[in-house]
């Protein structure tokens, strides 16, 4: 008996066979979730929810807005945008396993196509990113907040934070088929993701800031987003004039395509060489 | 047999200072299951990296199954199975699942992948555990699941990198069975392992190789011709009496005795076996020493190991087998 897959010829054929492949991929992790759904909660929802309630309702009446607004409203946006920060470590957590298990060997042995390994986990990636992001918004809408702004603006919203999250999502890619080989780097990684939080704007507004942390935190992309979402939303901004944030629409787009067209050539390279 | 289904030629790789491969040499023969047998550190997972295209060799041309594993590793992938270090299967999803995965990934459509998952499970005696999450398996449930996994498409080419590495003895046999199972069907198989026993009981022939080079080629038996012909163990009543008689047998024959005092035990390479044999018995007579035992052996692949690699075999841990007794002393 001999099964040998002829590999594909015209460039049609090929696109359809790597399409395959990073389906098949993408069901995997698709079949995880059916298998695990307790882990995929506690992974990525049950840590921005606590953080609602919380910030929301414990610590919430004492937090004030500069330039006035609800803490409430102005912390979702946060919250939606850390959940796409913690998006990096599930990612990285999920490559690096694969790459020390050698299961990203048994894929590159096999006559798959280069991509999409790595696509298929980009696509499993934010498939389940968008599942947060709606379970999220439910809370968000169930603890009183909405999008002030039309349905079309919140929509752009969402998309940019999504946006956001596929930048991560190359980054952790990156990072995983980098650093599987110490499994410290993974952890370290994964805890510094918190503090990314706090150099930014998602839980308080940059204008209180000191001055040296205020300038960390305008330029971390994350905040572009936050931002970003907080005027699209309609939602308070903490009111801090500056080019950076006048223009954060444009910088939630701009700074997610230059990770993207960093962290992507060096995924593809590094799961071509991969090395043990 | 004629062509090789595994060729290479003079392949290269360093890491840093280390070199991994130092010129490795090797001719594969269609069907053939081949040991390539080597210390910790030998290099034995970086040439299986290269041969299943996972790795570019720094010199050096490789050919497996007909198609250069550089050039060619498309046509290469789709003709070959590899089996790793560790079980590379996904842990969460069940046996049946992961199979089906691979035959999917393979290409094979949906339908056939399930028939072949559900076939293999059966060959590889895991149809009882198939929905079970491979979490819980054991040992050699995960392996022989791997092993599943990589001959999916029935490959021309098995690499298997220490295919019982880390498994108790159970395990190990059946991972056994299961190897010659597959080779039985024509695959050609080339298996690594630093266990000479586990040579000595699936390959057919086996390769040494020592610092990314083949130091020794051949059958298990001509691999012990090469460590240095047949030896004669002398076991002796009073141990008081070793070292006198080893003494007088390295006068006499000019070579190397090694004496062991727990069994007083001496060994004496030999070239003529039975004229030997009489010179010993009659030279401690004369002494009168009295020897217990006597008896004309050939030299153990771990005495083979050890004179071409330069290394003490692999003590026996936990999950390699002792070394089998070159003794004749009953214990
Ligand atoms: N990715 C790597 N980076 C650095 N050194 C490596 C790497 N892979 C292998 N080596 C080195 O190459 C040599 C051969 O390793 P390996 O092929 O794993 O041997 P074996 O499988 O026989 O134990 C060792 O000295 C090892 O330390
Ligand atoms: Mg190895």
């Amino acid at each position: 008996m001999t099964l040998t897959p002829a590999p594909p010829g015209t460039l049609h054929s090929r696109l359809a066979w790597a399409i395959t492949d990073a389906w098949v991929i993408t069901c995997r992790d698709l079949a995880h979730w059916a298998r695990q759904p307790g882990a995929v909660i506690a992974n990525t929802l049950l840590f921005p929810i606590l953080i609602v309630l919380m910030f929301g309702y414990l610590l919430g009446g004492a937090m004030t807005v500069p330039g006035g607004g609800d803490y409430r409203d102005f912390l979702m946006p946060g919250m939606f945008a850390m959940t796409m920060v913690f998006g990096i470590g599930a990612t990285l957590a999920a490559v690096s396993a694969d790459a020390a298990r050698g299961i990203t060997d048994r894929f590159r042995s096999m006559p798959m196509a280069t991509s999409a390994v790595i696509a298929g986990r980009a696509a499993a990636d934010m498939l389940n990113s968008a599942a947060a992001l709606a379970v999220l918004t439910g809370c968000g809408l169930m603890v009183g907040w909405h999008p002030h702004r039309g349905a079309t603006r919140a929509v752009a919203a969402l998309a940019l934070l999504l946006l956001l999250r596929f930048a991560f999502v190359w980054t952790g890619i990156y990072l995983g088929l980098t650093y599987y080989r110490n499994p410290e780097a993974v952890t370290a990684a994964r805890t510094l993701e918190f503090p990314v939080g706090f150099l930014g704007n998602p839980f308080v507004a940059i204008s209180t800031m000191p001055a040296w942390l205020s300038a960390i935190a305008q330029w971390n992309p994350l905040s572009s987003t936050v931002s970003a979402a907080r005027q699209l939303f309609g939602d308070p901004t903490g009111s801090h004039p500056s080019w950076i944030t006048d223009h954060a629409v444009l910088m939630a787009v701009a700074w997610p395509l230059l990770l993207i067209a960093v962290f992507f050539p060096l995924s593809l390279h590094r799961y071509r060489h991969l090395s043990r | 047999m004629g062509t090789s289904a595994i060729a290479c030629e003079g392949l290269c790789k360093r890491f840093g200072k280390a070199t991994a491969l130092g010129g490795l040499d090797l001719a594969v023969p269609e069907g053939a299951v081949y040991g390539l047998l080597g210390p910790n550190g030998a290099g034995k997972t970086t040439a299986v990296r290269v041969l299943a295209t996972l790795l570019r060799p720094d010199s050096g041309h490789a050919r497996v199954a007909g198609f250069d594993v550089a050039r060619q590793a498309a046509q290469v992938r789709a003709r070959i199975g590899l089996a790793g270090q560790n079980a590379a299967v996904d842990e969460i999803l069940s046996g049946r699942q992961n199979l089906v995965m691979f035959g999917r990934l393979y290409h094979l459509p949906i339908g056939a992948a399930r028939r072949r998952a559900d076939e293999l499970l059966a060959q590889f005696a895991l149809t009882e555990a198939a929905g079970e999450p491979v979490r819980q398996y054991s040992g050699g449930m995960r392996r022989r699941l791997d092993l599943a996994a990589s001959f999916i498409v029935a490959p021309r080419v098995l690499f298997l990198d220490e295919p019982t590495a880390g498994l108790d003895p159970h395990g190990r046999n059946e991972v056994w069975q299961t190897i010659r199972t597959l080779a039985g069907g024509g695959t050609t198989v080339l298996l690594t392992t630093q266990y000479l026993d586990e040579a000595d009981q699936l390959a057919d022939a086996i390769a040494v190789i020592a610092a990314g080079r083949v130091v020794a080629e051949g059958t298990p038996g001509d691999l012990k011709s090469l460590a240095g012909g047949d030896r004669i163990d002398v076991v002796l009543r009073d141990a008081g009496d070793l070292v006198p008689a080893a003494r007088l047998l390295q006068a006499r024959f000019r070579a190397d005795v090694r004496l062991d005092n727990d069994s007083r035990e001496l060994s004496v390479p030999v070239t003529g076996r039975l004229a030997t044999l009489t010179e010993i018995i009659r030279s401690l007579q004369d002494e009168n020493i009295t020897a217990e035992d006597i008896t004309v052996r050939r030299p153990t692949l771990d005495e083979a190991f050890l004179y071409l690699t330069g290394q003490q075999p692999p003590s026996s841990g936990t999950a390699a087998p002792a070394p089998a007794s070159p003794s004749s002393l009953p214990r």
